[in-house]
């Protein structure tokens, strides 16, 4: 995976309910198979679509207007991506585009997700976020600031997530490289805490 | 120092510390499903990576297996039956036991978990679904992940964590009687919002959980992942212990001091603090779209979002009680084990679900559950009321495309989430107790459950 684009210019599409679950990101129907890919189709299918069978697209829904159609940054309310686990919410977001997403705040489970699929989420506040959506915007991850017109924001992230998304790096690669320590520790919890350790059954 | 459960949990299990300011944490235990942890599987054999300690992995069939009896891999779903060869073939090449459609030990993951005594007190484990939560009822740190992170578990025996912060949810006082667990849960959601427990791992403590039994304390952390917290966990005590001993994946015994140390000091500060009185509450009903939006069963709807008044069809100020209903749903990983369904039953008992009822389905939580359920005569009661008698799975908790409820109907659902079109396109839910939906089943609407109690 690509490193994050440095900078991010776009226009944020304004999607500012609060709670905007998973089942509303990506439905389960739309989970056709068990790999990663396919899924950009049914991003958002039940909002997106007037019949999500024919793909008839509902005008009302901001992806479907003109200037929002492609965006690759999202304005959202608070708790977005509530609700199932399901990573496929992030992998038809990532696969339509959207590379960052601004909200008020987000559910902890897809915060993850976006991360390891490099998806910068951003927390601002409610009145910031009302204020910049549907206006272009640009982040610059280095720096960890947004800028929209005059208006300027520095937002946080932890420091693993920003190097993770900086460099493209895969989580599991990097923590392999930590195998001796995870022998070592491993070595002493087998005497420290035997039951919490099984043989191979069926 | 004194320190919280939570923290002699994570402290136990730390393996390192990432510059920065994470954690590399040590997990004991992963469990899959076929909906997403199949995903996690094709991905490590697509990387060439493999299992750090498979003996230590387990999955099952539960998500979208068929639940009508006499099921083999089929699937209403259309392409569920590839979810579910390709997750057995996975299994198999990854040598993870697997609890598989037809297995007697088969069942929803957070269920079974603890009936096959893979979860216990003290360990960290982690699945690739949300509920995972659930599990914190047995003094575990357990919580859902990604398949990316699920993956990550199994090739590492690790996840790269920030330290999340505490909160102590305190349960004053005693429930009355026909106030369940879930009422307790989505009052606390509704008073504090659906991201009200967002960063935290919540302590469940207090007199009500203390007096909760194991059935009921996992309905409780059920819903912590609906409050948004990173899990919910109670701590063990005696009644835990003698829950788990013996069971085929526990120790024989938990005598070792170890076990007795899993509680929080009583100096222990957390970084937020509910307290919650029980005495106080009445059973819940959800009005919207969101677990936040719950009212008292006596309680009418209250003015919120317009989107949600819209999809739900109802006025702010209606009472919720009435509202008409056309199906009834008592299953999932919040409301499907023995107790849920003896409660449910004990309304239902010589009572007809009203004509209004178009569909009513029981799916037991696993098949021991059914078993035992039928050995008692439970599955009778149903069926002598108007509902179907399944299969163990997930059901129609989520709707996959397969099996529905016809078009348009209003359901009263013993199930964790209500969200727009949760139980398929249009379908209106709302969320209670096993009690409350056995009682709306036989008024054929919203309706109190003290009401029909004998």
């Amino acid at each position: 995976m690509s490193a994050f684009p440095q900078p991010l210019t776009g226009i944020a599409a304004p999607l500012l309910s609060d709670n905007i679950d998973t089942d509303t990101i990506i439905p389960s129907r739309e989970m056709k198979s068990t790999g990663r890919t396919g899924l950009a189709g049914g991003l958002f299918a039940p909002w997106r679509y007037r019949d999500p069978d024919t793909r008839q697209e509902n005008p009302a829904f901001a992806l479907n207007q003109p200037e929002y159609r492609g965006a690759a940054i999202l304005a959202a309310g608070s708790n977005f991506g509530c609700g199932s686990s399901r990573e496929h919410a992030v992998w038809a977001l990532a696969e339509y585009g959207v590379r960052a997403i601004i909200a008020a705040s987000f559910a902890p489970i897809f915060r993850s997700n976006c991360i390891r699929n490099f998806i910068l989420p951003i927390t601002l506040d409610r009145a910031a976020i009302e204020a910049l959506a549907g206006r272009e915007v640009t982040i610059d991850l280095a720096a960890l600031i947004l800028t929209c017109g005059e208006e300027t924001h520095r937002f946080k992230l932890e420091a693993e997530a920003h190097d993770m998304l900086t460099r493209g790096l895969d989580a599991i690669d990097l923590t392999l490289q930590q195998a001796a320590a995870i022998d070592a520790w491993t070595l002493a919890d087998r005497s420290a805490r035997p039951w919490a350790y099984l043989e191979k059954t069926q | 120092m004194a320190r919280t459960l939570f923290a002699k949990i994570w402290d136990a299990h730390r393996v390192a510390s990432i510059p920065g300011g994470a954690d590399l944490i040590a997990i004991d235990r992963v469990f899959l499903h076929e909906r997403t942890g199949a995903a996690a599987l094709a991905r490590m054999a697509e990387m060439g990576r493999s299992l750090r300690d498979p003996a230590r992995v387990f999955a099952v069939m539960d998500h979208i297996v068929d639940t009508r009896p006499g099921r083999g891999d089929g699937t209403l779903m259309q392409g569920g039956e590839g979810f579910i060869t390709q997750t057995r073939a996975a299994c198999k090449a990854a040598g993870i036991t697997l609890f598989d459609v037809n297995d007697e030990r088969q069942g929803i993951v957070h269920v079974i978990s603890p009936e096959q005594g893979i979860v216990l007190p003290g360990v960290t484990l982690v699945a690739p679904d949300s509920h995972t939560c659930t599990q914190g009822a047995f003094g575990a740190l357990a919580w859902g992940i990604g398949s990316s992170e699920a993956e990550h578990a199994m090739v590492t025996g690790t996840l790269r964590m920030e330290r999340p912060r505490t909160m102590q949810v305190s349960f004053s006082g005693q429930l009355a009687a026909g106030v369940t667990p879930k009422d307790m849960i989505l009052a606390l959601i509704a008073a504090h919002g659906a991201g009200g427990g967002a960063g935290h791992v919540v302590e469940f403590a207090g007199e009500a959980v203390r007096s909760l039994y194991m059935e009921g304390r996992m309905t409780l952390c059920n819903m912590a992942t609906e409050f948004s917290a990173m899990t919910g966990i109670i701590a063990p005590d005696a009644q835990t212990f003698a829950y788990l001993a013996g069971r085929p994946y526990a120790p024989s015994d938990f005598a070792a001091s170890y076990w007795a140390d899993l509680a929080s000091d009583a100096e222990a500060a957390f970084d937020a603090e509910i307290v919650m009185d029980a005495s106080a509450l009445a059973p819940m009903v959800s009005w919207g779209t969101s677990p936040e939006h719950a009212v008292p069963v006596t309680g009418q709807v209250p003015q919120g979002p317009a989107r949600a008044h819209d999809y739900i069809g109802l006025a702010p100020g209606a009472a919720i009680a009435g509202t008409p209903l056309d199906a009834a749903f008592i299953g999932s990983c919040t409301n499907a084990r023995l107790s849920d369904l003896r409660r449910a039953a004990g309304i239902l008992k010589g009572r007809r679900i009203a004509p209004s009822i178009k569909k009513a389905l029981v799916v037991p939580g696993s098949m021991a559950v059914r078993r035992q359920a039928e050995a008692e005569g439970l599955d009778k009661v149903f069926t002598d009321a108007g509902f179907e008698w399944r299969m163990s799975g997930c059901s129609l908790c989520f709707y996959a495309g397969g099996e529905g409820f016809p078009e348009g109907s209003r359901v009263i659902s013993s199930t964790n989430r209500n969200f727009e079109g949760r139980q398929g396109p249009g379908i209106r839910t709302h969320i209670a107790s096993p009690e409350t939906v056995a009682a709306s089943a036989i008024a054929g609407a919203i309706a109190d459950p003290r009401d029909y109690a004998r």
